[in-house]
């Protein structure tokens, strides 16, 4: 049984449709990437399963059970967990109070010391979050989120701003965590390299609609997904 | 002669130093490309040349000393299209691409609108749209538009390709070095896909922990075995 399921959503802002008879699902355990071109409805489609958003048509289930009454509070009580696009830490706070807050949302099982020897921010945790780097602030989102303890994560763009080997090193380490906490990982991102090595399986969106969805080298050799969005192999 | 000149330049946020001497220059009608690991001080390299960190050093402009604050940077021809764009969002795409003018004081705001119109048709659809409302394509096509605008002769570029999908990243570098051809526009552009940035660059200078440890021409670093491990990936 899908731990996650996506269930022919609909979701509408005026005359645009974001998502438009969406379905996808994540098995436990599972490392599923979502992508498609900008606009194309992914974060949507992270703010319908965190809550932030409620679809006018379709269901979105968490082990079994309608996520659709639960508030956007109640969703991390449930163990889902998400990082963002552009960042949204507490920019004034430290890195140790951004990973506690976390952790205050639900009581995970390791401290939020523990977690920052884990993701290898223990040395900045004096720090304010506003005068870390980009990438380094990517970071602190993600412990913040393991904090809290999840049984899905939610990824938007880990791999923004960082280097080619950095990016490499984050593959490794998204799946050593999946394994370690025992997770499953929904991940948004336009590095197509860190996709294709780390998703199990990869679901496609242009234009708020799924275009495709399989293994990464599936959908790699897929006509409608290159010339929406990979374009030419560089 | 070159149009941008840093010896030994040095900046820091409160106790914490960045930039341990940085040595760089870029000539007229040049684009040059910055490339490093997050936290190597990449962004705050171009913030020192733009005004908006504390710095010590040599920096010239034009053959004059780089002017201390801000607003003087901007008026004496250097544009900053900051990481995560940094659009107003509440005003529209028009009001957002007036603003870019603000500094000038001669020239046809019209006039340059219709060029920014001209390498991005996108924006002219979006006109009265809100940016806020905009994708992150679109925001990154504004922040550059809005540059545009100001008649820059150095443009300071921090990461274009974050959160864009394959694409689109590759217009964005063909408007570049468009605009580097026509209209003798510099560019110094941070930028993670090194590939595609040393492909648009006549030469970059890596950074390492605030420092510059490797520059030369693209060529030259295409062939350096520790450059393409960490920043090419192949």
């Amino acid at each position: 049984m899908p731990l996650l399921e996506v269930d022919s959503v609909f979701k509408r802002f005026g005359g645009i449709v974001a998502l438009d008879d969406v379905s996808f699902d994540a098995e436990p355990g599972e490392i599923v990437g979502l992508i498609g071109p900008n606009g194309a409805g992914k974060t949507t489609a992270f703010n319908v399963i965190t809550r932030l958003y409620t679809p006018e048509e379709g269901d979105v289930r968490f082990e079994d059970e309608s996520l659709l009454r639960t508030p956007p509070s109640g969703v991390i009580r449930r163990g889902i967990a998400r990082t963002f696009q552009n960042v949204e830490l507490f920019r004034g706070m430290s890195v140790l109070d951004n990973v506690r807050v976390g952790a205050h949302a639900r009581r995970g099982e390791q401290s939020p010391e523990d977690v920052l020897f884990y993701v290898n921010l223990h040395s900045l945790r004096y720090r304010a979050a506003s005068e870390l780097p980009y990438g380094t602030q990517k970071r602190v989102e993600l412990a913040r989120a393991l904090a809290s303890g999840p049984r899905l994560l939610l990824l938007d763009e880990p791999a923004g701003g960082l280097s080619h080997e950095e990016v490499n090193q984050l593959g490794t380490f998204i799946r050593r965590m999946r394994d370690d906490f025992e997770l499953t990982v929904l991940l948004v991102e336009h590095h197509m390299g860190l996709v294709m090595s780390v998703a199990d399986r990869v679901h496609v969106l242009d234009f708020g609609k799924k275009i495709a969805g399989g293994t990464p080298a599936e959908i790699r050799s897929n006509k409608e997904v290159i010339e929406a969005y990979l374009g030419a192999p560089a | 002669m070159s149009l941008l000149e840093l010896r030994d330049v040095e900046a820091r946020y409160g106790p914490v130093k960045a930039l341990h001497g940085v040595t760089l220059s870029v000539d007229e009608g040049e684009l040059v490309a910055v490339l490093g690991a997050n936290g190597a001080g990449k962004t705050t390299t171009l913030r020192a040349v733009s005004g908006t960190v504390k710095r010590d050093g040599e920096l010239t402009f034009s053959g004059a000393r780089l002017p201390r604050r801000a607003e003087a940077t901007a008026r004496a021809g250097i544009a900053h299209v900051p990481e995560g764009r940094g659009t107003f969002s509440e005003l529209s795409v028009w009001e957002n691409l007036r603003l870019g003018a603000y500094t000038r004081r001669r020239g046809n705001v019209k006039e340059d609108a219709a060029r920014v119109f001209n390498y991005f048709p996108r924006l002219e659809e979006r006109r009265d749209q809100q940016a806020g409302t905009l994708s992150g394509g679109e925001q990154q096509m504004l922040a550059l538009g809005r540059a545009i605008m100001a008649r820059p002769r150095l443009l300071l570029l921090d990461e274009p390709s974050l959160g864009l999908a394959p694409l689109l990243v590759t217009e964005i570098f063909r408007v570049l070095a468009t605009m580097k051809s026509e209209e003798g526009i510099s560019v110094l552009v941070v930028e993670q896909n090194a590939n595609l940035a040393l492909a648009h660059a006549s030469r970059a200078y890596v950074l390492e922990v605030g420092r510059v440890v490797v520059d030369g021409t693209s060529d030259e670093l295409r062939k350096n075995e520790s450059v393409r491990k960490s920043y090419l990936g192949y």
